[in-house]
């Protein structure tokens, strides 16, 4: 079974967005959600590099670990879902995940959020895989299509990749091997840990 | 003239009093630094990078080490905090929760209850010794007791939501399954969001007017020294307060400070507090609410069953003669020398039964 990952690649990300505004288009997010973002760093200084996150589907994920109503479930793909119908907006992932990846449709007066939405890794949610239900909730459910995440299909530069870590982390070798330095699995030893 | 202006100078450098001044510039030094403390505890892991960056010879290396410790940069996508790659806090966090408050706080709370129980067993209710002199003098006004019945309904209901947001997932979840304990944490959610400000309301009313009798005097620590009379034959004396009732209200003046401050962080996200401030809030947020439930368990227990006349004070706002004269008997003297005078028990209802059409 494949165990999926993302791993965007610093050297070559040139912040133009296309994953975010992909992911928001492909999944009908509703306005102030962004389930993806791109960070750059020192920008417009010597040594500047962008990355592009989301939820990375941690293997032991806090969101997962704190939630007081355990609506989070990890699909065979290791894929890290969650369940709408059970959130009740509580924040508690939000303040337990360090990539900033849950995100509310409000953040109002009296902890009012609303329910969490995240990057679904293009893998819907536990409706009915295709169903309209799904589709309101969640976005689109491409995996079950057989298609890998959007943001990562349309990278022009094919900085972000998505799939299983394995595939990934073999690309991601043989680029590094080409173009000489050393290589940088952003965020997979928080992720994924030590291995 | 010129001795009223020396006495207290003078008083001030008499050896024998000059000692205490140590331990309340301590306490002083304590309250200003503990916000402090709670920085210095988030803070070994950034401090320890910087260093390494100092020392350092690979850039490469310190610039991703910078990233892992939460440095910032620029991002298109608004709002709070999404130019942060990597915020390590809700690791702390998490492990806080899941680990010794969620422990500490159930074994706590279980003591409690047990220890409770057991000296009900041992020392049973304290009987009013003289027996009921069938005369009331008043306690608490009108006031006063919807005041204490408000917080009271009010604090238990958050407690109550509270704790099942803390253990319902273990504890709740296996009893109403999944779904059924979602839709319950929902409604026990927003009640603890919408009720907390009227809770704060309450809270600050009630330290403010029983500030007054909860100073302490000299007479309370011979209540201390006795454990309020459970040590000794001897009633230990007792203002309106007692020293316990006071501990009760000092500890509720920091905790419920607490509570309150942490709470209106956590329960207005629209200020934009940073995640750093929200994980320390809850932390806070959840000790102080332990600390404070098991406090009212003690305070419930006495009340309800431990000491026998004390609950009608605060539902009639009238205490019996010899309850007041064998717990509160400086309070007692004291009310009888303001020329407050003890009314009989009313005896009406024998007459307005009879009066009643009779079934057959």
């Amino acid at each position: 079974m494949a165990r999926m990952k993302f791993l965007c690649d610093a050297e070559r990300c040139i912040e133009c967005n296309a994953c975010v505004t992909a992911c928001k288009n492909e999944h009908e997010v509703p306005w102030g959600v962004n389930r993806r973002r791109v960070v750059t760093l020192k920008d417009g200084e010597p040594g500047e590099k962008s990355i592009s996150v989301a939820c990375m589907h941690c293997t032991d994920a806090p969101c997962s670990a704190v939630c007081p109503v355990d609506c989070f479930y990890t699909t065979a793909d290791g894929i890290v879902l969650h369940d709408k119908n059970l959130c009740i907006g509580c924040g508690y992932c939000f303040y337990a995940c360090p990539f900033g990846a849950p995100q509310y449709p409000q953040q109002s007066a009296f902890g009012v959020r609303g329910k969490m939405d995240k990057c679904t890794f293009c893998a819907g949610g536990p409706d009915a895989d295709g169903s309209a239900e799904e589709r309101t909730k969640y976005g689109a459910n491409r995996i079950a299509e057989g298609k890998l995440p959007l943001c990562a299909e349309m990278c022009s530069t094919k900085a972000l990749l998505a799939g299983d870590g394995d595939t990934v982390s073999e690309i991601y070798r043989e680029r590094v091997l080409r173009r000489g330095g050393r290589p940088q699995t952003w965020g997979w030893d928080k992720a994924y840990g030590a291995s | 003239m010129k001795k009223i202006n020396r006495r207290p100078t003078a008083g001030w450098r008499d050896r024998g009093k000059r000692w205490l001044a140590w331990p309340l510039m301590g306490l002083l030094a304590i309250l200003l630094l503990m916000p402090v403390a709670v920085h210095w505890l988030s803070e070994p892991a950034q401090a320890q990078a910087s260093s390494q960056t100092q020392e350092g010879s690979n850039e490469r290396a310190n610039y991703w080490r910078a990233v892992r410790d939460g440095v910032s940069g620029y991002t298109a996508v608004q709002g709070r905090e999404t130019n942060v790659l990597i915020q390590n806090g809700g690791e702390n966090w998490r492990s806080l929760r899941q680990g010794p408050i969620q422990f500490y706080s159930a074994w706590l709370l279980a003591f409690v209850i047990f220890a409770a129980g057991l000296m009900h067993i041992i020392n049973g209710p304290q009987k009013i010794e003289k027996g009921r002199s069938g005369l009331l003098i008043p306690r608490w006004n009108l006031f006063e007791r919807v005041l204490h019945w408000y917080v009271a309904v009010l604090f238990i209901v958050l407690a109550l939501t509270g704790l099942s947001l803390l253990y319902g997932r273990e504890v709740m979840i296996p009893l109403l399954g999944k779904s059924g304990f979602a839709a319950y944490a929902g409604y026990a959610k927003n009640a603890h969001n919408y009720l907390g400000p009227f809770f704060v309301v309450g809270m600050l009313l009630m330290i403010a007017i029983w500030l007054k009798f909860n100073m302490p005097i000299k007479a309370d620590w011979e209540w201390i020294k006795s454990a309020g009379g459970m040590w000794g034959k001897k009633h230990p004396p007792a203002g309106k307060s007692n020293a316990g009732e006071k501990l009760m209200y000092w500890q509720f003046v920091v905790t419920g400070s607490a509570l309150i401050a942490t709470g209106l962080i956590l329960d207005f996200p629209n200020f934009g507090q940073t995640r750093e401030m929200m994980q320390w809030s809850h932390v806070i947020h959840v000790v102080a609410a332990v600390i404070a439930i098991v406090t009212l368990l003690g305070h419930a227990y006495m009340a309800l069953f431990g000491v026998e006349g004390a609950l009608e004070g605060m539902i009639n706002g009238k205490v019996d003669v010899e309850w007041a004269k064998q717990h509160h008997d400086l309070w007692y003297e004291e009310e009888i020398a303001k020329g407050v005078r003890p009314e009989p028990v009313a005896k009406p209802p024998a007459v307005t039964r009879r009066a009643e059409p009779q079934s057959t």
